[in-house]
């Protein structure tokens, strides 16, 4: 069974963290569907969290369609996330290469790039950051 | 939603002193609630009046419905774990369990035993020689096994070391997952509410400074950054709780309904800490000014 | 609550009870042979005309456990009161346990009312049961001695240890909840208590029920024997003398305890020749001539002196007036005593409860 760390200084909402943790394993293929999530008990036990932080996790994950919550029975996962195509990775790698040079040679140094690319990462994924 | 806690401009006065004034609060029922502020805010003042064991001076307050402490059924419904958890020296564990199972008519002994037992606790222990983090355990052991609705915890963990701290934390959250208990805990000790709480009070001087769920008070206030700026300028709709200035810079916690647009800001979310600590300068700010200036005789 | 109240009084109770059962074991070890020696020599001592010895051979024997045992019973109550009464609720407020004790389905009140009651109770049944041990044990002794109306021994015996122990505890707990801490509301009570014990024994206990007077000859003390026993028709063996009051003819007290005037004593002297009693006046008899001076041989007026003095206190309507209680109302003195105190009680029980319930909140 999965076991959630807590990174508490990291900025990042806590029921984000989890909701992270789940992709990454299923990503990584530690979780297979049909395998239980911890309940939310077990989770708080352990990291000493609100409960209502893992339900939203769950919930969230539930909308995803990766797990599904079995009312008496626990959350168990029923689709995995497809692993990252390493050739789609490293053409986007190339074309991300290729766009720095240029910025560089434009003359923006690593604070414009970063701005630049925050704003444009904010625009396009809008809906899901909180 | 029904609320758990319902308080009418509540206060409570000491010979001249108020403890808590004017205090209006709706808590939801389901919430870990936190209580924070420094000490001698109120925070004990309004646990121990929703715990039935002081009465207001001025206003009202309601719990579950019902006057605090007024009925046995009324101080069933509601657990107290008092600031360092109080135990009867002589008495053993289990005589502690015992007093709970003839003074509490829903008590789950069955509970009661398996946490004891889980805890690592000795039953035939004396409770003078538990140490602090078991003696809380056992104040919350109490306080769970009489099945309340609710639970009110002072500064559960202010006077316990980091292992027994996160214990203590851990214990709390395993009981409101499993029996859906409500929670209201006091703590200066804003990294731990920030973890546990759902729901969030701020005490300062005796007065309510901020209270709302934690996720939208996160979402509704902003750190803000940018050029030198008069905080009288902002909109109308962005109320200014803090502001710092160099002779360039202005920095400015907010509280905002809509979106922020000014491209001037750099905006970053606020954590909880920035929040409270923002609330309480701004309260404390307030109360000097309140009080009469020394006058400079020349 | 009831049980729980048991339980946290526990170790005071089985140190009371202990007490009690060192008490009696050591009155059933000794007790008979007591009675046993007082039926046997002392009751028969008259024909045998060694009366005197006797007595005093019977009021020495079990010296020590005398002396033990009558103090244990008289510090009793004050005990009760102070260690029993005063950390009832003082204890709870100073150790914080209230914060533990009064959020648990019991409303406060009746907290209290169920730790009151039961320890109480607990005090006055194990008062009442040392008295009753006590009072059986010194029966034989306090027949020789015939002073149970006395103020020592009145509230050592019978029921009025019961009343003490209610009225000490009662006290203990009203000081607890006032002054809200355990040492200082011990000490209040022990003081408090103490006092009030003692004022009543001396000022009221005499006249709760309203003595009984009897007006007798003043009678000097001759030089041979003792002072005659004022009033000794009407007075017995064993009533409490209250006062012995000296009055004149016209009946206006001029003297106590069988003298006239401020010091107290019986004085000629002569004016002019002529012998009065200082402060009532002439004497109308005829004195025999004081040749030798007013002390004749063996330091003391001669015998016919004496009687010449004698008949002009007569003479002169001088008189004694001795308020007693007789030793026939034993039983109804103990009964007002304990009722008395055991009302006090009641009274505070009401005064505690009702403060507690006002200013702790």
């Amino acid at each position: 069974m999965i076991e959630f760390q807590l990174d508490a200084g990291s900025g990042v909402a806590t029921y984000l963290q989890l909701v992270q943790q789940v992709h990454q394993a299923l990503q990584l293929g530690l979780l297979k569907p049909g395998d239980q999530l911890p309940t939310a008990q077990q989770v708080v036990a352990r990291l000493a969290i609100n409960p209502n932080t893992v339900l939203k996790a769950y919930r969230d994950l539930e909308r995803e369609g990766l797990v599904r919550a079995r009312p008496g029975q626990g959350t168990f996962v029923v689709r995995t996330l497809p692993r990252t195509d390493p050739v789609a990775q490293a053409r986007f790698l190339a074309s991300m290469a290729e766009w720095l040079r240029s910025a560089r040679s434009a003359g923006l140094g690593p604070d414009d790039i970063e701005a630049i690319y925050r704003t444009a990462f904010r625009d396009c994924f809008a809906e899901g950051v909180a | 939603m029904n609320a758990i806690v319902e308080t009418g401009a509540v206060g409570k006065k000491y010979g001249r002193q108020w403890a808590l004034r004017d205090c209006t609060l709706t808590i939801p029922a389901g919430k870990v609630v936190g209580l924070v502020g420094p000490n001698g805010a109120g925070k004990t003042t309004l646990l121990q009046l929703a715990a039935g064991l002081l009465t207001p001076t001025s206003g009202t307050i309601t719990v579950l419905g019902g006057q605090p402490g007024t009925s046995p059924a009324q101080l069933a419904k509601v657990g107290f774990v008092a600031q360092d958890a109080p135990a009867y020296a002589r008495l053993s564990v289990a005589a502690h369990l015992r007093m709970g199972d003839w003074l509490n008519p829903d008590w789950d002994g069955e509970l009661a035993g398996h946490r004891i037992e889980r805890l690592g606790l000795d039953p035939r222990q004396r409770a003078g020689s538990l140490s602090g983090g078991q003696r809380a355990q056992l104040a919350l052991t109490i306080a769970v096994a009489k099945r309340p609705e609710l639970i009110l915890l002072d500064e559960p963990v202010a006077s316990l070391d980091p292992l027994a701290r996160r214990e203590f934390l851990q214990s709390l959250m395993e009981v409101v997952a499993e029996h859906g208990t409500s929670v209201m805990l006091s703590s200066h000790l804003i990294a731990d509410l920030e973890r546990v709480c759902d729901y969030l009070v701020v005490l300062v001087a005796s007065r309510v400074q901020l209270a709302g769920e934690v996720s939208e008070l996160l979402a509704s206030h902003h750190r803000l950054s940018g050029p030198r700026r008069d905080p009288g300028t902002l909109p109308a709709n962005q109320e200014v709780i803090e502001a710092s200035h160099t002779d360039r810079q202005s920095t400015l916690l907010i509280r905002s309904d809509g979106p922020v647009l000014d491209p001037a800001w750099t905006i970053r979310p606020v954590t909880m800490d920035d929040l409270v600590l923002a609330y309480m300068s701004r309260a404390r700010d307030a109360e000097t000014s309140r009080r009469p200036g020394l006058e400079v005789v020349r | 609550m009831i049980r729980f109240a048991w339980l946290q009084a526990r170790t005071q109770t089985a140190a009371a009870v202990a007490v009690l059962a060192a008490a009696a074991v050591l009155a059933a070890v000794t007790g008979p042979r007591l009675l046993h020696f007082y039926d046997t020599v002392v009751a028969t001592c008259g024909p045998h005309n060694d009366c005197a010895s006797v007595t005093t051979t019977f009021l020495s024997s079990y010296r020590l456990l005398q002396v033990i045992l009558q103090p244990t019973l008289l510090v009793l109550p004050a005990l009760i009161g102070a260690f029993w009464g005063a950390p009832l609720v003082a204890r709870e407020l100073e150790t914080g346990t209230f914060r533990l004790a009064w959020t648990q389905s019991v409303t406060r009140q009746r907290w209290l009312a169920v730790k009151f009651a039961l320890a109480g109770l607990a005090g006055m049944a194990i008062a009442g049961l040392l008295s009753l041990i006590l009072t059986w044990w010194f029966s034989s002794i306090d027949q020789v001695q015939l002073n149970r109306l006395t103020p020592g021994v009145f509230g050592v015996r019978g029921i009025t240890p019961i009343g003490y122990a209610a009225f000490a505890f009662a006290l203990g707990v009203t000081a607890g909840v006032l002054i809200r801490r355990t040492i200082p509301a011990m000490a209040a009570t022990l003081v408090v208590f103490t006092g009030i014990r003692l004022a009543f024994s001396v000022w009221v206990e005499p006249y709760l029920i309203a003595p009984l007077r009897v007006t007798a000859a003043l009678v000097m003390p001759t030089a041979n024997g003792p002072a005659a026993t004022p009033g000794a028709s009407a007075i017995k063996a064993g009533d409490l003398v209250v006062s012995e009051q000296v009055i004149n003819a016209a009946g206006r007290v001029i003297g106590a305890n069988g003298g006239i005037g401020p010091n107290g004593e019986i004085g000629i002297q002569v004016t002019h020749g002529t012998p009065s009693l200082r402060g009532v006046g002439a004497c109308p008899n005829k004195f025999p001539p004081l040749g030798g001076g007013l002390r004749g041989s063996g330091g003391q007026p001669p015998a016919d002196f004496n009687a010449a003095v004698q008949e002009c206190i007569n003479r002169l309507g001088v008189r004694e007036v001795v308020t007693y209680q007789p030793l026939s109302r034993y039983w109804p003195l103990q009964w007002d005593e304990t009722l008395i105190f055991t009302g006090l009680a009641i009274v505070l029980a009401g005064l505690s409860f009702w403060q507690f319930r006002r200013r702790l909140t």
